[in-house]
């Protein structure tokens, strides 16, 4: 299905070029495993391989998007769409690297835009007070934090599940926005902020949120994957109880994750804001689903304990450039979520195949028999279920019932 | 004996309770809103929590089926608006349409959609809440294109279909009475019939469930299909209430009807829970929001309330589950040495 997987290239080739006159090609992506010296060849090999084949298909898909793109619209592929294509994505493809790490571990924040949207309602907010900015947005970034904490303290400490607790405060902080802003519409900020919308980063013509979304991936991407952080967040979200009895702090990690994503989130608010040059208490309303089918598209298990930045940056790429072409077509903007979803369902059904095909041949009973033992294997490889030969999911962690 | 025994009545009654404690807030809250805006138990006002709060809590069972199973439905909302053109463009398509037919359009459209959401996260072993959230904007994206920019008006549907919504007796929607004797047959289904028992079996644990031989791929797929039936009906039912349908009907539903589950009392993780604490969830949600209103509060703060009573909901089940534990285990160590 796809050429050879090459494995040279580290997380930080997904850097912009800097001309912008052509779509940003990284260079064929690698496997985290290639940070751990540790480990039997054999079985580093495996995990090499089973992760690039995900991220091989995903740059294969990233660059029929961008030639079918071209074919379709000669507008495509020229400076003005790349800035405008990573205008319009810039803050969901930022709210998608904390939510990467997060999903790794095993549990969902879906209150990012909520927080996306009470960061902006406080900043229009404190304006309208008159404020200075930079006091504005450090305000608004503590805010952050502290959203990200109260979802870390209920996760962690109260220990309910993620994706009630996130989904409450979704509701929760889309209501405080709402509370805080009401019906006003606060729109009288500085050009020199809001020009963030309208000129790019000089010299290198892509929007600042697209240049702050790639410096943030590169970050997220090497302390996911090159540092004893980002595999302990691999190893809760493959085996939690493993984890806690291995001695790593998985209350703690989890709490920072959920900080972290807090304050990227009202992050990702400010920029919000300033681009359109808007505050408004419904910024941001129904982002959370594209960030977490992009996080998923990126072949990020959401199990945990799966998953590469550098399948999600792709899986950003890939969003952004297919909405766009599709844009640029005509088609219906609105309808476009045939396609978000489709890709979606496609990424997790893919994978599936082999395994499916497997158990057809393999019959009921076999299957039986080797269910625990696909959980122990399960649990220790990073490997999508593409390579493992009958994955199955983790007892006890809302996997699929069957 | 008697320990194997007293441990499950205890369950029982602390699962009792709990929606008992949902009934409970529920009539807190109507007295002290009436006490402060008498006019709050007025018929109209009345007709309108019910209405409100039946959509919801017919959404609610098929999504609750699917909760306890440890699955999720992400995909009622979308479900519910293309049922909901679909089904009320028929009366402009076709002249005389009886009503009937366009009901079992409208749940033949979700069964469709149930049917697809089902046998992916069944047969192909994809974890629900990402099918389901794929189909929601697969679904949404279908309704949208067939569209287009046009939207059905309240004048072109006959009187007969919006009455259904508007008619009552003693204040109570005939509808509403229609749709809690749905979620009374459904409650008792789920909780006495073999194949209900099941669900909760898969949700409280999977791998048993399997090895005790219950055919789970079959059941979750049923739940599905149920789910997406019902998501159907509701769409219609929708349509008769608001008689304007455009592209955005529903949209956000399923994050409301997850609340509202959640809030009476079916675990998110499965295996405990009703479909009638669902409903309730539901009402309670509906009524808050309406209170407000009475209250004089700003609507602004509803939103802000249905987060705050949902992570309330969740960490008092998870004390009660934490101290339950911690008395059956007390009792387990008493009885058997």
């Amino acid at each position: 299905m796809s050429p050879e997987p090459v494995v040279t290239a580290s997380v930080s080739t997904v850097v912009p070029p800097t001309s912008g006159t052509e779509p940003p090609v990284p260079s064929p992506p690698s496997g985290p495993g290639e940070a751990q010296p540790t480990g039997t060849v054999s079985a580093r090999f495996s995990r090499i391989r089973g992760l690039a084949r995900w991220e091989v298909a995903l740059f294969a898909a990233f660059v029929i998007v961008f030639i079918v793109g071209r074919v379709l619209s000669p507008e495509f592929l020229t400076n003005y769409n790349f800035f405008n294509m990573g205008l319009s994505n810039g803050e969901l493809a930022i709210m998608a690297l904390p939510m990467t790490l997060i999903i790794v571990t095993g549990e969902i924040d879906l209150s990012v835009s909520s927080t996306l949207g009470l960061g902006s309602s406080l900043l229009g907010l404190l304006w309208m007070h008159g404020w200075p900015m930079p006091a504005v947005i450090v305000v608004v970034l503590i805010c952050g934090a502290f959203l990200g904490a109260f979802n870390g303290f209920l996760v962690t400490r109260v220990g309910l599940p993620s994706i009630a607790v996130t989904i409450g405060t979704m509701l929760l902080y889309a209501g405080i926005a709402e509370i805080l802003l009401g019906s006003n519409i606060v729109s009288n900020f500085p050009a020199t902020y809001t020009n963030l919308g309208v000129y790019g980063v000089p010299g290198i013509g892509l929007s600042y949120s697209t240049v702050i979304f790639f410096v943030l991936a590169v970050i997220f991407g090497v302390v996911l994957h090159f540092t004893p952080f980002g595999r302990s967040l691999f190893a809760m979200g493959a085996n939690q109880e493993a984890a806690i009895f291995s001695g790593l702090r998985v209350k703690r990690t989890k709490m920072i994750l959920y900080i972290v994503s807090g304050v990227v989130c009202s992050g990702a608010g400010i920029l919000y804001t300033f681009r359109l040059s808007t505050a408004e208490y419904d910024n941001g309303t129904g982002l959370v689903l594209s960030v977490v089918a992009i996080v998923l598209l990126g072949g990020v298990s959401i199990f945990g304990g799966k998953g590469s930045m550098v399948g999600v940056v792709f899986a950003v790429l890939i969003y952004s450039g297919l909405l766009d072409a599709l844009l640029l077509t005509g088609f219906p903007q609105q309808a476009s979520g045939i396609v978000i979803g489709g890709l979606l369902l496609l990424s997790v059904l893919v994978p599936s195949v082999p395994e499916f095909r497997a158990r057809f041949r393999a019959g009921r009973y076999r299957l039986r028999r080797q269910e625990p033992e696909a959980i122990t294997v399960h649990s220790r490889s990073v490997v999508r279920p593409l390579a493992t030969s009958d994955s199955s999911d983790k007892a006890g962690q809302g996997g699929p019932a069957i | 004996m008697q320990a194997a025994g007293s441990p499950q009545r205890l369950v029982d009654m602390v699962f009792r309770l709990r929606e008992y404690g949902i009934i409970a807030v529920l009539i807190v809250f109507i007295a002290v809103t009436t006490a402060i805006q008498p006019r709050f138990i007025g018929q109209q006002n009345i007709k309108f929590v019910l209405l409100n709060a039946t959509i919801y809590a017919l959404l609610a069972l098929g999504e609750t089926m699917v909760v306890v199973s440890r699955q999720m439905d992400l995909s009622v909302g979308s479900v519910l608006g293309l049922s909901a053109y679909v089904s009320s463009n028929l009366f402009g398509q076709v002249h005389g349409i009886p009503i009937p037919v366009v009901f079992l359009v409208g749940m033949g459209i979700g069964l469709v959609c149930g049917v697809v959401n089902g046998a992916i996260t069944a047969f192909a072993r994809v974890p629900g809440l990402v099918v389901t959230l794929a189909t929601l904007y697969i679904i949404r994206g279908v309704d949208i294109s067939i569209i287009g920019g046009g939207e059905v008006v309240a004048s072109s549907l006959p009187a007969h279909f919006s009455a259904i919504g508007s008619d009552s007796v003693v204040g109570v929607p005939y509808v509403t009475i229609c749709v809690a004797v749905i979620i009374a047959i459904g409650t008792y289904s789920l909780r006495s019939f073999r194949a209900g028992r099941e669900l909760y079996a898969i949700g409280s644990n999977p791998d048993a469930a399997r090895l005790v031989g219950i055919p789970i791929a079959r059941r979750v797929f049923s739940a599905y299909v149920v789910s997406g039936t019902i998501a159907g009906l509701a769409g219609v039912i929708w349509a008769s209430f608001y008689g304007t349908v455009d592209s955005t009907a529903g949209t956000g539903y399923e994050l409301t009807v997850v609340t509202a589950v959640v809030v009476g009392g079916v675990a998110i993780f499965g295996g405990s829970g009703s479909a009638a604490g669902a409903a309730f969830g539901a009402l309670l949600l509906s009524t808050i929001a309406t209170a407000l209103y009475a209250l004089g509060v700003s609507p602004f703060w509803d939103p802000a309330f249905d987060g705050l009573l949902l992570v309330l909901a969740i960490t008092l089940d998870r004390g009660i589950a934490l101290r339950l534990a911690e008395v059956m285990r007390k009792r387990t160590f008493r009885h058997e040495p």
